[in-house]
């Protein structure tokens, strides 16, 4: 169904009051980016151009930044993000193998969301919470120690709390 | 016995990760069942992250009881027994293992101690007295030469004298300046920036107040990683509360100096560690280094001089102003000062954040505060540095950590990671992790940085794929070394580092690899296989319902058998064996 005008407008304010939370000039593009990302997921095209706009950065600048930066994702994650750390600590107590399990679990590779829409799969490159090795993150939640078991039980947790 | 009046709870990200929230909240509701006049409080992170969830029992004469690994049913027990009846839990407290015994706590001397969200818990551990010393008595010139005198250099891994890099910064001319906090802790296996943040910010905001009031900067940045929200949090907090009291802002207590603070979240580049790419970034660009000189003292944020200094650097600051230079300069060694902070993890037992007197030697650091090896395991290599490090051998753990010796190892100081690798670590294969990390990493500027780390990844791939050939070690080696060379910044400098200092030490495993077409620690998949001992096997089936995919079935006789065309090499089945009857060959 095409959008009717309102809900364009509806969320064009949106965007605006979070533009405004900074000065417009080109120093501001990356908490702009960060801001709009926080508030809807990801950076969508739309978003894009308006954050060039508003800091009066040339658009192809901006989408520079956009993918320079690891933190920013351009398309739509799913509900939780699932991320998977692949730190040194984390590395030799077998990340890998916890990472292809999860893989194996929710049927999609790193950097890819669920068919349902709940999970998004990402690795990052160190959580800092090297004792707890091997970690991953749900939010801004962090799992330490995990084994295959562990990751089963913490997953059917999330797609419990789902269907609740 | 004395009563007890405090209980504290250590809720750090490691601490809340095993569950300290919920054993902070089991505590608040059974005192209050039992109406006791204790005073909770949430403390940062001690260091003892291999015995978290941390809880300190403190008496009225400031006796201090750790018990580890507390669970919430383990709470009542505590409340009962000991806060209501004065009898410590005993097989509940953490045994004296080493841990602290040969630590020096400088910059650490309040993380676990203090509630890190409430400034007077600072203020009653001598915080702010630094700056209310050096606004009231001491001029910008005389704080340089204290630091200098001290002897501290940069602890982000470069090691530059903290005091000269002042210098430079405060004889520029004009009232424009800028003071960063790079709190940007890329080094994956470092969490020492973290830990001081989330467990002691105030320090760090004070050392910036002084290092500000020394350069003549009214401006500050703390540029920090997205990925520590908690730390981001109790910033903030700080910032707010400190001005507030007056310690931030117009006119400082008074004073002619006026210093504002303003947090940058980082948004994933580790190559924003490097001073010129992080200023790019807190400018709003790509974070991709510049050619330097001129160097940041002299144009470095919108062109103003910019000094940038680590977080655990400015977190020395309070201590050399209220102790004196010659008091820091008495710990360490004749070129490396103090102390310095390490993120002990890996294979260890005693995993944690600790802080030595530089010169401590990498053995005692391993054995005597780690506590040896997982497992018993024999002791390997401890990897330093981070990706910019390398990896140095148990037969040279001798050697003292200072910025001269382990930079004579070939590796380098780096930021303080320090990760323990075990008989069942393959050096081949953590290169390779090292150089996928740098290969992604790298921002592409430099031709031999962009393209030469991608080659060497490919080069370590292959080898550990089981397809490498006898020339692959000297490309390696030429090739790091032209990386090394013609790159412009620091990671591309030191991101050949792993590379050479394991072909250095651990030359026969790259052979194993290559020659024998073995990976002697069983790491690299293409090189192993698991095999059912027959005779061992107890036919239970626990590994034919783990293998995820069927490769596994019933032999010819009682035992089991993996069908190799099959196998994925997961390993699942060696670990739910129960009897050892699966080998790794």
């Amino acid at each position: 169904m095409p959008h009717s005008n309102s809900s364009i407008t509806g969320m064009s304010n949106e965007v605006d009051e979070l533009l405004h939370l900074f000065a417009p000039f080109p120093a501001s593009v990356i908490p702009l980016l960060q801001e709009i990302q926080a508030h809807y997921g990801y950076i969508s095209e739309a978003n894009l151009t308006r954050v060039a706009t508003y800091a009066h950065t040339p658009e192809s600048t901006v989408y520079s930044v956009a993918t320079f930066y690891s933190q920013f994702r351009l398309t739509r994650p799913g509900r939780y993000s699932i991320r998977i750390c692949q730190g040194t600590a984390c590395h030799v107590l077998g990340a890998n193998s916890i990472c292809e399990h999860l893989e194996e679990q929710l049927g999609v590779k790193v950097d890819e969301t669920t068919g349902d829409g709940l999970f998004t799969l990402e690795s990052v490159r160190c959580l800092g919470c090297c004792s707890l090795a091997p970690a991953m993150m749900i939010g801004d939640k962090i799992y330490g120690r995990l084994t295959r078991g562990k990751v089963d039980t913490i997953i059917g947790a999330y797609r419990n709390r789902e269907e609740e | 016995m004395s009563r007890v009046t405090e209980v504290w709870v250590g809720v750090a990200t490691c601490g809340v990760a095993a569950g300290a929230e919920l054993v902070y909240s089991t505590f608040e509701s059974s005192l209050a069942k039992h109406n006791l006049p204790v005073t909770m409080k949430r403390v940062g992170c001690i260091g003892m992250c291999y015995n978290e969830p941390l809880v300190d029992v403190v008496t009225a004469d400031e006796n201090r009881f750790t018990y580890g690994h507390v669970c919430p049913e383990d709470v009542g027990r505590i409340v009962t027994e000991h806060v209501l009846n004065g009898r410590p839990v005993n097989e509940l407290l953490i045994p004296a293992d080493g841990f602290f015994e040969h630590q020096v706590r400088i910059v650490l001397e309040n993380c676990g101690l203090i509630d890190p969200e409430v400034l007077e818990e600072y203020q009653g551990h001598d915080g702010y007295k630094a700056l209310q010393r050096v606004l009231s008595e001491v001029t910008p010139v005389e704080v340089i030469e204290e630091i200098k005198l001290s002897g501290l250099r940069g602890r982000g891994g470069a090691g530059f004298p903290t005091g000269v890099k002042w210098d430079f910064a405060a004889r520029e001319p004009g009232p424009e300046k800028f003071l960063v906090c790079n709190a940007d802790e890329g080094d994956p296996g470092a969490f020492m920036d973290r830990s001081i943040l989330e467990g002691d910010p105030h320090r760090v905001i004070e050392g910036m107040i002084i290092a500000a009031y020394a350069i003549g900067a009214p401006h500050g940045y703390i540029y920090v990683r997205a990925e520590y929200p908690m730390a981001i949090k109790r910033l903030n907090k700080a910032i707010a509360a400190a001005g507030r009291a007056g310690f931030l802002g117009e006119n400082i207590l008074g004073s002619a100096f006026s210093f504002e603070i303003k947090i940058k979240t980082g948004a994933g580049a580790f190559v924003c560690g490097e001073e010129t790419a992080l200023i790019a970034s807190i400018e709003g660009k790509r974070g991709t280094p510049r050619r330097r000189p001129p160097y940041p003292a002299v144009s470095g944020l919108w062109g103003k001089p910019t000094n940038i200094n680590n977080v655990e650097t400015l977190a020395n600051i309070p201590w050399i102003i209220r102790h004196g230079a010659k008091e820091f300069a008495h710990y360490g060694t004749e070129d490396s000062r103090g102390t310095k902070v390490f993120a002990l993890a890996g294979k260890i037992n005693h995993s944690g954040l600790i802080e030595v007197p530089m010169g401590m030697s990498i053995n005692k650091i391993v054995f005597d505060i780690g506590g040896g090896l997982r497992e018993n395991k024999e002791f390997k290599a401890v990897q330093i540095g981070g990706p910019s490090g390398g990896c140095i051998p148990a037969r040279l753990a001798d050697v003292p950590v200072d910025y001269k010796s382990i930079t004579q190892t070939g590796a380098i100081m780096g930021s303080g990671g320090l990760i323990v690798l075990d008989e069942d670590t393959c050096m081949v294969d953590v290169t390779r992790f090292f150089l996928d990390f740098t290969q992604k990493e790298s921002c592409g500027k430099c031709t031999f940085c962009r393209i030469g780390t991608k080659r060497m990844l490919e080069t370590l791939t292959r080898i550990c794929d089981g397809e490498g050939v006898p020339e692959d070690v000297d490309n390696l080696i030429e090739l790091a070394n032209k990386v090394r060379v013609y790159s412009l910044c620091g990671l591309g400098q030191t991101a050949p580092n792993p590379v050479l200092t394991t072909v250095k030490y651990f030359r026969n495993e790259y052979d194993a690899h290559i020659i024998d077409k073995s990976c002697p620690a069983h790491v690299c998949r293409a090189l192993i296989h698991y095999e059912i001992d027959p005779s061992a096997c107890k036919n239970c089936r626990l590994c034919t319902k783990q293998c995820p995919v069927q490769a596994i079935s019933q032999g010819k006789g009682d035992h089991q058998e993996i069908d190799q065309s099959i196998c994925i090499k997961c390993g699942q089945c060696y670990e739910v064996c129960p009897f050892g009857a699966i080998a790794i060959q």
